[in-house]
């Protein structure tokens, strides 16, 4: 299988690679693939008091495709407000790396990775509202 | 010492011409281009000689009696289709049942699926952790309706030779016909017809150093004079048992390759062995969490097959991209299955998607292997440090225990 340039330099540079405090109530981590499928990325954001993705950080066990596909998706989201990384479409990450119809999985797998990352965020948030009593909304800008 | 990139080290999925290979046939494309059957002008019967020879040289390297139990295709794929269909097609009056193993070459098991589908039953052998096949498990499986048993002598994924003489024991005993996909071990494992009691054997040129697209089909002819029915219809050639006009060139280029492999094969294995050992040592010495897939002793001198733990094998092939070795990850084909020889030797499907493959052959260089140990290292070590699975494994996470989203 020969790789777009795309795919190689992400693969070979790729960027935002590390792991974030999934302790830290900003941060949200999303988990998805399986080892038994031969791909597994970790995808991780910290949302600012605005709402803002103001560092995503992403490991994956995969291959080229997939590492490309979970680089790809950190550097768009970063800079982004949750709701439009939550936008981002699986397709937009296959037709920006040119995915061969076999690797458009890996894409899936990133637009996964971002919604369940969101998604942890939001339960972090609203458990922690609930135990403080305060609805979600009002928490806004008030944490730290 | 300067290395020429990229390396080959996929010596089981084709291997280089030898020069002395190439030089052998060159003669039969030009001067002496005739057609083997032509039975009226001496270009023919040039042709003719030059192919008979092959024939007895092939029957003397693999220990059959005769040339005239040598029958010529287009390479093993063919062969295979030829040796269990044929066999079936020919003795289906008698039974209609076939023992093969989960491991064969996909010439032999989607030939016995097709088989299936018009009656037969095939038993599919399991095999051990370490892709060895179990004679008494091909006794056991014997009834009074078996035709054939159809075991390979060597696998092509991870090199496990298999019991072929004491499988031959039974199936003689036991009065079934015995078929042997010989491919990936002929010329670098003892494979003796008579002495191992095979019946039929597939073999093919380009896997020791001759051309691609020539092979051939050993069929007994005595003790017992084993029958098949011809897959191709046509001019009838090849004793009615495969038509069409013989490859001379390949055919001479095949033979040739054969000679050097009985001449320098033993020392060459021996070799080879000493560089695959060199190579699994070098990446052993500096990584942890390395399975070596396979049979530890009884393997191919040449392969060398390895699972690292939490990087995928596409992934490192990518790294490793100025060296061809191949992977049995999902990945490398459109299927998204992992290896199906590594699943039924019972290998967890995250070390199937991490094995590698790594082939090493006649042109393979000590240099060459330290240059692989030292590329793969380093670069398993960049990938592990962007997995999470090995993040976690660290963390000592139970990775089984995790609920993973399958997709
Ligand atoms: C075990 C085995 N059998 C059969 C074949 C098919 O041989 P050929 O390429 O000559 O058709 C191969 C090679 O791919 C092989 O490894």
């Amino acid at each position: 299988m020969s790789y777009s340039n795309k795919v190689i330099e992400h693969y070979e540079n790729p960027r935002n690679v590390g792991t974030l405090d999934k302790e830290d109530p900003q941060v949200g981590t999303g988990l998805v693939g399986a080892p038994a499928c031969g791909d597994v990325m970790r995808l991780q954001i910290k949302v600012n008091d605005d709402g803002v993705i103001e560092d995503a950080r992403f490991k994956t066990f995969g291959c080229g495709s997939a590492i490309a596909s979970s680089s790809l998706a950190t550097e768009w989201i970063k800079g982004k407000t949750v709701a439009e990384a939550e936008a981002l479409k699986n397709s937009q990450i296959a037709e920006e790396l040119s995915l061969p119809p076999v690797k458009i999985h890996c894409s899936v797998l990133a637009e996964d990775a971002i919604k369940s990352a969101i998604e942890d965020y939001r339960q972090k948030k609203a458990a922690r509202a609930a135990l403080e009593g305060t609805a979600p909304t009002a928490l806004e800008g008030t944490d730290s | 010492m300067s290395l020429k990139l990229p390396i080959y080290m996929d010596y089981h999925a084709t291997t280089p011409l030898d020069p002395r290979v190439l030089e052998a046939m060159l003669p039969y494309f030009t001067e002496t281009f005739g057609n083997a059957a032509s039975r009226t002008h001496r270009f023919g019967w040039t042709a003719e000689a030059a192919v008979e020879d092959a024939r007895e040289t092939i029957a003397q390297f693999i220990g059959a009696d005769s040339g005239k139990e040598i029958v010529f295709t287009s390479g093993a794929t063919e062969s295979d289709n030829l040796a269990i269909k044929g066999v079936a097609e020919y003795y289906k009056s008698r039974g209609n049942h076939i023992i093969t193993t989960v491991i064969e070459h996909k010439a032999v098991l989607d030939s016995c699926k097709r088989l299936e589908k018009e009656g037969f039953e095939v038993t599919y052998l399991p095999v051990d952790s370490t892709g060895m096949v179990d004679p008494e498990a091909v006794r056991a499986a014997i009834t009074d309706k078996t035709l054939l048993v159809s075991v390979m002598l060597a696998n092509n994924e991870v090199g496990t030779i298999q019991p072929i003489r004491e499988i031959g024991a039974i199936t003689r005993e036991k009065k079934v016909l015995f078929h042997c996909d010989a491919v990936q071990g002929l010329g670098k494992t003892p494979f003796d017809v008579k002495e191992m009691n095979v019946d039929l054997a597939s073999l093919t040129a380009h896997k020791l150093y001759g051309p691609k697209g020539v092979g051939a089909l050993y069929i007994r002819r005595s003790k017992p004079r084993v029958r098949l029915v011809a897959q191709m219809d046509g001019g009838g050639h090849e004793r009615g048992n495969r038509s069409g006009t013989l490859n001379v060139p390949s055919i001479v280029g095949f033979a040739k390759a054969c000679r050097i492999m009985q001449e320098e094969g033993e020392e060459e294995a021996r070799r080879i062995q000493a560089l695959r050992d060199r190579l699994h040592d070098r990446i052993r010495a500096r990584l942890d969490l390395v399975t070596l897939n396979g049979h530890p002793e009884r393997r191919l001198a040449g392969n060398l097959n390895l699972s690292f733990s939490f990087v995928e094998g596409e992934g490192l092939m990518m790294a490793i991209k100025d060296v061809a070795v191949s992977s049995g990850s999902a990945c490398t084909s459109a299927s998204l299955e992992p290896s199906y020889v590594l699943r039924a030797m019972g290998l967890d499907e995250e070390l199937a998607h991490s094995s590698i493959r790594f082939g090493l052959g006649r042109f393979t260089t000590e240099a060459e292997v330290d240059y692989v140990a030292d590329l793969v290292v380093e670069k398993v070590n960049r990938l592990r440090d962007m997995s999470p699975l090995y993040e976690m494994f660290k963390e000592g996470v139970d990775l089984k225990s995790i609920q993973w989203t399958p997709h």
